[in-house]
């Protein structure tokens, strides 16, 4: 069986709907506080929400906690890591991923539907809502997971493709009275890959 | 001479401010339809509680934060989300919903404009920051607000588990203080808000700062107590600070209260008096069961690990009387009686009835429904099925751990109002049931939020009268109860009113929101 660990901070405020979404895809799904530890993850997922407040600077926090020093860990020992939201913006910040997310342009939150993609060809249908979600990376080489359908970076893999980190929130595109249902398959790709 | 020291008669003033005391109101809200079969818990609660079978239950109440978001936008309308997020989560539900209601003045002005970037900014930063869904949020433009903006906000919370009242069954329980540190933020609020303003006084200083991060936290330790262990009540530290939420948790259990000041946490030296009056946010108190042996760390080790406080400042006593001590004297001893409201009958003279200005028409893309919504984290919790839109007024979440829906929606209709006052409540009413009736149901209760003039205005004090009467006879026409509620009056500057604008909000229920 496939195991997931989803790890929670103070502040992090989507792991519920995270939970729901890996369990639809038939895998065991436990959350953990990110004091604790919980070894025998396949994957580790940051999710969404405002860690510590993201007092100083989104995810910056955060990324000084013993959960990311755990998670540094893990992926040494061959665990990937997805962070969706705030865990990317947290991944960054810990570089673990490379880059930064910025205050966007209109500088409000924004809470609406987008469309990626991760050739060019198909599209997902992904809600996104966040208030520093603009991508900003001067390694012109950096390895793009997902583009908008406007060309700007939706969400980065790091070099060997086992961390992925992206803004839009895919668990939000699960069931049945969500807008799409894209994000199933969004989530079993970056399991499986 | 008044038989009371300096510091009992400033509890006593604040006490007895319209804002705390619901002087002018009382006689109406004590006539209103507030029980049926489905509801548990009503007015004179935190917030209003309906049964929806299996255990489920949902608790909701829309609050007014008028005065302080015209001084402060941005902070004045994020502890007006803080407050009323408060009020639900300290009944033990997990805050599901949020929707707003706002009235601004012309937003072609350069104030205007920026009292409701402000006013949106706060709102959705502290909505989002604690994760819950914002998915109604509707404003009206008219001239009359152009000084007094109206900010209201509407909380629905679910539960399955253990209800915490303010109303403890037993003397027998130790009074804790969780959550943030007291500072000199917002003393005298309460006073403030139960004046008019007048153009030029400086009232920054009464307007509380919020924390949404430590909101968050706190509402993840409260709901982990109430899920491990007995809570005999609890109540949240809002207008008038600890004294108003120590008086009451002492009155409403039918004796009284002793506190003392030392332990509790401060953000800075405060005098007892400020201690007292504070109106710092994120902060509550609760109360657990007396042990005759041992100790229980529940509670201590829940707030410990999300790094909040909680300190045992008292406990409950038979006396009916508050009672307070700081270093080892009591400086404060007052019997309920003083405490208690005497609700008075303001003068009411009709008023010529006219039609208001209409609303002002908005040409600008950014003041519509659709870019206020999009700054709104709607998605939160995964649960949305539909927000409220031009098309549909009604929004939509699924309830937790089951397949029911909530239908919410809020309405205020303030021009209808002005013209008839009974006669626009009630197509307020007429437009709610027709919009639920899309879904085939019927809302199973009300909130509603009064934003009035001064109630020493006879004529402002008639249309009050005629709009909390007519709004009670469909309520109990329909057998609707009204559940939880807030009068905020004196929404006017150099005597100018606003025009009677009574907003109300209801909850139906979707049994299937997969069918």
């Amino acid at each position: 069986m496939y195991n997931v660990g989803v790890m929670i901070f103070p502040g992090t405020n989507c792991e519920v709907e995270t939970v729901r979404a890996f369990k639809q895809l038939d895998v065991d799904v436990e959350t953990f506080w990110h004091r604790d530890e919980l070894d025998g993850c396949d994957l580790i997922v940051l999710p969404g929400g405002f860690s510590y407040g993201d007092y100083l600077r989104s995810g910056r926090l955060a990324s000084f906690s013993k959960g990311i020093t755990y998670v540094k860990d893990q992926i040494e020992k061959g665990v990937k890591v997805l962070g969706i939201c705030n865990g990317f913006q947290i991944l960054c910040e810990a570089g673990i991923l490379p880059g930064a997310l910025t205050r966007n342009d209109d500088n409000q939150f924004f809470c609406g539907m987008t469309s990626i993609t991760n050739d060019g060809y198909n599209f997902y249908d992904i809600p996104v809502a966040n208030k520093d979600g603009k991508y900003y990376c001067d390694d012109m080489y950096v390895n793009i997971a997902y583009k908008y359908s406007t060309g700007n970076i939706a969400g980065v893999y790091s070099e060997h493709e086992n961390v992925l980190g992206m803004m839009p929130h895919p668990e939000r595109a699960v069931e049945s009275f969500h807008e799409s249902q894209d994000g199933l398959e969004i989530l079993s790709d970056f399991m499986y890959k | 001479m008044s038989a009371f020291n300096q510091i009992e008669q400033a509890v006593l003033r604040a006490m007895q401010s319209e804002h705390c005391s619901y002087l002018s109101s009382k006689i109406y809200i004590d006539k209103l339809h507030t029980k049926n079969k489905n509801i548990l818990g009503s007015i004179g609660q935190n917030a209003g509680v309906i049964d929806l079978g299996d255990n489920d239950a949902v608790a909701f109440k829309i609050e007014s934060h008028n005065h302080p978001s015209f001084i402060e936008p941005y902070q004045g309308a994020a502890t007006g989300v803080g407050g009323i997020v408060r009020d639900i989560f300290t009944m033990g539900f997990r805050p599901i919903a949020l929707a707003n209601h706002l009235f601004f003045g012309n937003p072609a002005s350069e104030r205007n404009n920026r009292l409701i970037h402000g006013v949106v900014a706060g709102l959705s930063d502290y909505g989002n920051c604690i994760g819950v869904p914002t998915v109604s949020t509707k404003a009206g433009y008219a001239n009359c607000y152009e000084l007094n903006p109206l900010v209201n906000a509407m909380c629905v919370g679910y539960s399955n588990g253990q209800v915490v009242t303010n109303q403890s069954v037993t003397p027998y329980g130790e009074v804790y203080y969780v959550g943030a540190t007291t500072g000199s933020d917002g003393i005298g609020g309460a006073e403030m808000s139960s004046e008019s303003f007048t153009g030029e006084t400086d009232l920054r200083p009464t307007v509380q700062v919020g924390d949404p991060y430590m909101e968050k936290l706190l509402i993840e330790a409260m709901l982990e107590l109430v899920g491990k262990t007995e809570v005999l009540a609890a109540q949240d530290m809002g207008a008038a600070g600890l004294t108003s939420a120590a008086s009451e948790l002492g009155r409403f259990h039918g004796g009284g209260i002793h506190i003392h000041l030392d332990d509790i946490p401060l953000r800075e030296e405060l005098t007892p008096e400020q201690i007292l009056l504070s109106e710092s946010q994120e902060r509550m108190l609760i109360v657990l069961p007396e042990r005759k042996f041992g100790r229980d760390n529940t509670a201590f080790e829940i707030f410990s690990k999300y790094g909040l406080n909680c300190v045992k400042i008292g406990k409950l006593i038979k006396n009916s009387e508050f009672r307070v001590s700081y270093k080892n004297e009591m400086i404060c001893a007052i019997p309920n009686r003083y405490l208690k409201t005497t609700a008075i009958e303001r003068p009411t003279e009709e008023r010529e009835t006219s039609v208001y200005e209409p609303y002002i028409e908005i040409d600008s893309s950014e003041y519509n429904y659709e870019h206020l919504a999009t700054q709104f984290d709607s998605q939160v919790q995964g649960r949305t099925i539909r927000i409220a839109d031009e098309d549909d007024p009604i929004a939509i979440v699924k309830l937790p751990n089951s397949n029911k829906g909530l239908a919410i929606m809020t309405a205020g209709y303030p021009h209808l109002v002005y013209s008839n006052p009974g006669d626009g409540v009630a197509k307020t009413v007429a437009m709610i049931l027709t919009a639920f009736a899309k879904y085939g149901i019927q809302p199973l209760a009300f909130t509603n939020c009064m934003n009035f003039g001064s109630p020493e205005n006879p004529f402002v004090m008639n249309d009050f009268k005629e709009v909390m009467e007519t709004f009670n006879d469909h309520a109990m026409f329909y057998d609707i109860p009204i559940i939880s509620g807030n009068v905020s009056f004196y929404n006017e500057t150099n005597e100018q009113p606003i025009m009677p604008t009574p907003v109300i909000g209801a909850v139906g229920l979707i049994e299937d929101v997969y069918v």
